[in-house]
């Protein structure tokens, strides 16, 4: 009898890519209703903005680079992309912004680098500061969330669409009246204003430990976090060395100067501390490889994320740290490589 | 001496895989009968090929010498049952390298008359290490973990190192293979004999017995044979099932906590491997005078009617081993000899069942899925690899092509166990590449070597020509000095002389 040859091994893996992205993309879910819930539609309007570009930007690289552009879009990566770039993004966002970003991310990050697995940059973080550099005032224009007591001009859905496909705003509100400081902006601005931490904290957008309605929509992402942990789809490595880079210093300051440094779990729970240590900073591709290089890498995600929040121009740093320590990927993978069974420990032969 | 207790040592990665043994495992050995034609490759083993000893026509006994090694690394061929040497011929056989290999090939009288052989060696215990050592080398053993390293060679290299500890590996990690288990639950007291036997030959005084959690019979029967035995020289250790602890160097660090040096030998770190088929395999040619002609193989995969365990002569093709179990389920895509980690496919059921077979694997298509995708360096690879290696930056630097890198990373370390493969999400047969990566690195060694003696070649003919000038003007420039010194009239004795010479001639 006669047989078709294979190479070893006859099984292969049950996991695969498309899954993981799917599963990622699940992760997602519970957050973005609570932030449709907390800063309205415009979320979603965001996200099928970016979705739409990613796709199609995906799609024509791979047919410019004559490669069947049904093979890249099936990994659903570019779906990731868009959902965290919405994740970043005020939800009162004119559409040609986000699909700059987008547009940016697919093309200029990842496949001018080689498409899927060779790009550098982490592509939604790469797509967020360019349109964060060539559009600045567009990306400060957060709303307030929708807790009862705030005295807010809430937009209507069709307002919102209105704004996501013209830029304008009903003609009887101004920029100023939508607009609302977010709870780092609001804590940076006070801080250099000389005022201390308990002062800033009595504005009423201030939460229990950030910003309410955002560290809802971090406690929404930190459960969609845990379950990719738990799914082995993430490993623990970056998302606690995140945490750690970023609470170390925090706490340190904290404890020594409580008036005009804010508390760690303010820290955690404002801008996009949990986004960043579940979801952005996690991306394999644009990585460390081995554990203690993942480690090295949370951490001075983490680290730089402290920095620019503290010392920085910028309320939030974490597009900028994530791209840094991106930079920093392949030396980190050179001095972390693991010891080979059966070498020295130096890495040498024996 | 009572064997001292280790902590199991750790092994990075590894998968615990499903098994997928209880088919082949509820039915006790069977024999497979003499087959009309058994086909005897004349490689078996690591090694040269063993030169035929015998002519097309011949009629041969069972347990007659057939081929025996003529250098160094080899191990001798047996006949498996009696009959006539109708050819001595390629024929297919699974090996790693090329589909087929020269076999003798015995039409068979079914009369498996015997050949009579030496007297035994029952009570190896009074024989003398240097006899039994000699005496294995003609048993035509070789290692029956699937490596089948000559075992008489293996002992003469480990007699050059210090050696503590016989590690007997009754670690059949990979799933669907159960001929150890099945071995350990049928033979234990050979199998322990054989290794007492290996103590005495070698001067071994610890010897451990491992075997997976997994078998609980293999245990229980072990343990029992080793309570008759009561020689508390040999202590049996289980380990947890994960792959690939079976493996010899992974074994060795899993139960003496010590690493094999890269390139190196188990015997570098003073332990000794042998698999429990192979040490019954030793008492049954000491004790019983019966050379290796058969072998105890798994038959199973979806593709097989009835999975079970066979004890099949050497030389036994595939097709009559399966026909004998009840032959192909409905469906049987591939063929594979070994487990299904680290099996070779094979495209004809003709190869013969030799002695490295310890599996014959008949599995579906429908068993792999899945496109290859982009690696998106995960690195699960990575946390799964027994050696610590990242496969994904091998994987990088093989489709570069990048050797220097390929060595810093550690290519030649791989064991092309197959963990990688089994969790990659982006499915890229990994294993596959290494393996090529690694035959071309050994080219490019190759051919580097081969430049690297033209080189000193070249330089030496340069440096002899140089040699031969110099020598040459020094000697002008003396005789030239001599002369002068000698003064004009001692040069026209010489021009007179040389004049007188050549009229001579």
């Amino acid at each position: 009898m006669e047989f078709a040859r294979r190479e070893s091994p006859y099984w292969s893996a049950r996991v695969a890519v498309p899954s993981l992205m799917l599963q990622v993309l699940a992760a997602l879910v519970p957050a973005a209703i609570a932030h449709v819930w907390f800063f309205g539609p415009g979320f979603i309007f965001n996200l099928l903005v970016a979705s739409i570009f990613a796709v199609g930007g995906e799609w024509s690289m791979m047919y410019v680079r004559k490669r069947p552009p049904e093979v890249a879009l099936s990994d659903y990566t570019a779906l990731v992309t868009a959902a965290l770039l919405a994740f970043a993004l005020p939800s009162l966002t004119p559409w040609w912004v986000t699909a700059t970003g987008a547009l940016f991310a697919i093309v200029v990050a990842k496949h001018l680098y080689g498409g899927t697995g060779f790009n550098i940059f982490n592509p939604a973080m790469a797509g967020y500061v360019v349109i964060l550099v060539a559009f600045p005032m567009h990306l400060n224009l957060w709303i307030a969330p929708r807790i009862g007591d705030i005295d807010y001009q809430y937009l209507s859905v069709l307002q919102t669409l209105t704004f996501t496909l013209t830029g304008s705003l009903p003609d009887t509100l101004g920029f100023d009246a939508v607009s609302r400081a977010t709870p780092l902006d609001v804590m940076k601005s006070g801080l250099t204003g000389m005022r201390t931490v308990t002062e800033i904290r009595a504005n009423p957008i201030m939460g229990d430990f950030g910003g309410r309605g955002w560290e809802w929509i971090g406690n929404f992402l930190a459960i969609g976090g845990f379950w990719l942990l738990i799914k082995k789809i993430i490993r623990w490595h970056i998302p606690v060395s995140v945490g750690v880079g970023l609470l170390l210093p925090a706490t340190i300051m904290y404890l020594v100067d409580p008036g005009s440094h804010p508390s760690p779990g303010f820290h955690l729970f404002s801008g996009a501390t949990i986004l960043c240590a579940f979801f952005i900073a996690t991306d394999p591709v644009s990585a460390a490889t081995s554990p203690k290089g993942r480690l090295i890498f949370g951490f001075g995600i983490g680290l730089i994320i402290y920095c620019i929040r503290t010392w920085g121009s910028y309320a939030d740093g974490v597009a900028f740290a994530v791209l840094m320590m991106n930079m920093a990927v392949p030396a980190i993978d050179y001095l972390t490589k693991p010891h080979i069974v059966g070498h020295d420990k130096t890495g040498g032969a024996p | 001496m009572s064997a001292p207790t280790f902590d199991l040592g750790k092994l990075h990665g590894g998968l615990r895989l499903p098994g997928h043994k209880s088919a082949s495992t509820a039915e006790p050995i069977r024999d497979v009968p003499i087959p009309s034609q058994l086909v005897l490759p004349i490689t078996q083993h690591v090694g040269d090929p063993a030169q035929p000893v015998v002519g097309i026509g011949e009629r041969v006994l069972k347990g007659q010498l057939l081929a025996e090694p003529d250098r160094t690394l080899g191990a001798p061929v047996h006949a498996s049952s009696s009959g006539k040497i109708i050819a001595i011929e390629p024929w297919p056989v699974a090996r790693r390298l090329g589909d087929t290999a020269p076999c003798i090939i015995i039409e068979c009288d079914g009369e498996d008359r015997a050949i009579e052989h030496l007297e035994t060696t029952q009570n190896f215990m009074a024989a003398q290490p240097a006899d039994l050592l000699s005496q294995i080398l003609k048993g035509g053993i070789v290692g029956l973990g699937g490596a089948v390293f000559p075992t008489a060679q293996k002992l003469m290299q480990a007699q050059t190192c210090e050696i503590e500890y016989l590690i007997l590996n009754g670690v059949e990690c990979e799933p669907y293979i159960s001929c150890d288990d099945m071995l350990m639950r049928e033979r234990a007291a050979q199998i322990l004999s054989g290794a007492q036997i290996l103590m005495h030959a070698m001067q071994i005084d610890v010897c451990y017995v491992v075997v997976e959690s997994d078998k609980p019979e293999a245990v229980r029967s072990l343990e029992t044979a080793l309570s008759e035995l009561d020689d508390d020289r040999l202590v049996l250790k289980q380990v947890p099932t994960i792959y690939p602890s079976g493996g010899e160097d992974q074994l060795v660090q899993l139960v003496t906590n010590r690493e094999v040096p890269s390139g190196g030998l188990p015997t570098d770190v003073g332990c000794l491997v042998q698999n429990v088929g192979t040490t019954a395999a030793i008492h049954d040619w000491i004790v019983n005078l019966e050379p290796l002609i058969s072998r105890v193989t798994t038959v199973a995969g979806d593709g097989i009617a009835n999975p079970m365990n066979v004890r099949a002569r050497i030389g036994t093709t595939v097709q009559d081993v399966v026909e004998f179990t009840g032959g192909y389920a409905e469906r049987a895509d591939h063929l594979i000899i070994g487990g299904p980690m680290t099996g070779k496919s094979v495209t004809t059921d003709r190869v013969p069942l030799v002695k490295a077979t310890n599996s014959i694997l008949v599995v579906l298509k429908t068993s792999f899925q899945g496109r290859e995708l982009p690696c998106i360096r995960c690195g699960d690879c990575a946390s799964v690899c027994p050696i610590q290696l990242l496969p994904q930056q091998l994987f990088w630097h093989s489709c570069a092509d990048n050797e220097v890198k390929l060595r810093e990373f550690g290519l030649t370390d791989c064991i092309e166990c197959g963990c990688c493969d089994l969790v990659c999400p982006s499915h890229i047969p990994l294993t596959a590449n290494f393996k090529i990566a690694k035959g071309r690195i050994q080219e490019l060694a190759d051919e580097k070597a081969r430049a690297e003696r033209a080189r000193r070649r070249f330089e030496a003919r340069n440096e002899r020509l140089q040699r031969e000038k110099q020598d040459r003007d020094t000697e002008l420039a003396r005789q030239k000095e001599s002369a002068k010194q000698a003064g004009p009239a001692a040069i026209a004795e010489i021009l007179k002389r040389k004049k007188r010479q050549s009229e001579d001639d």
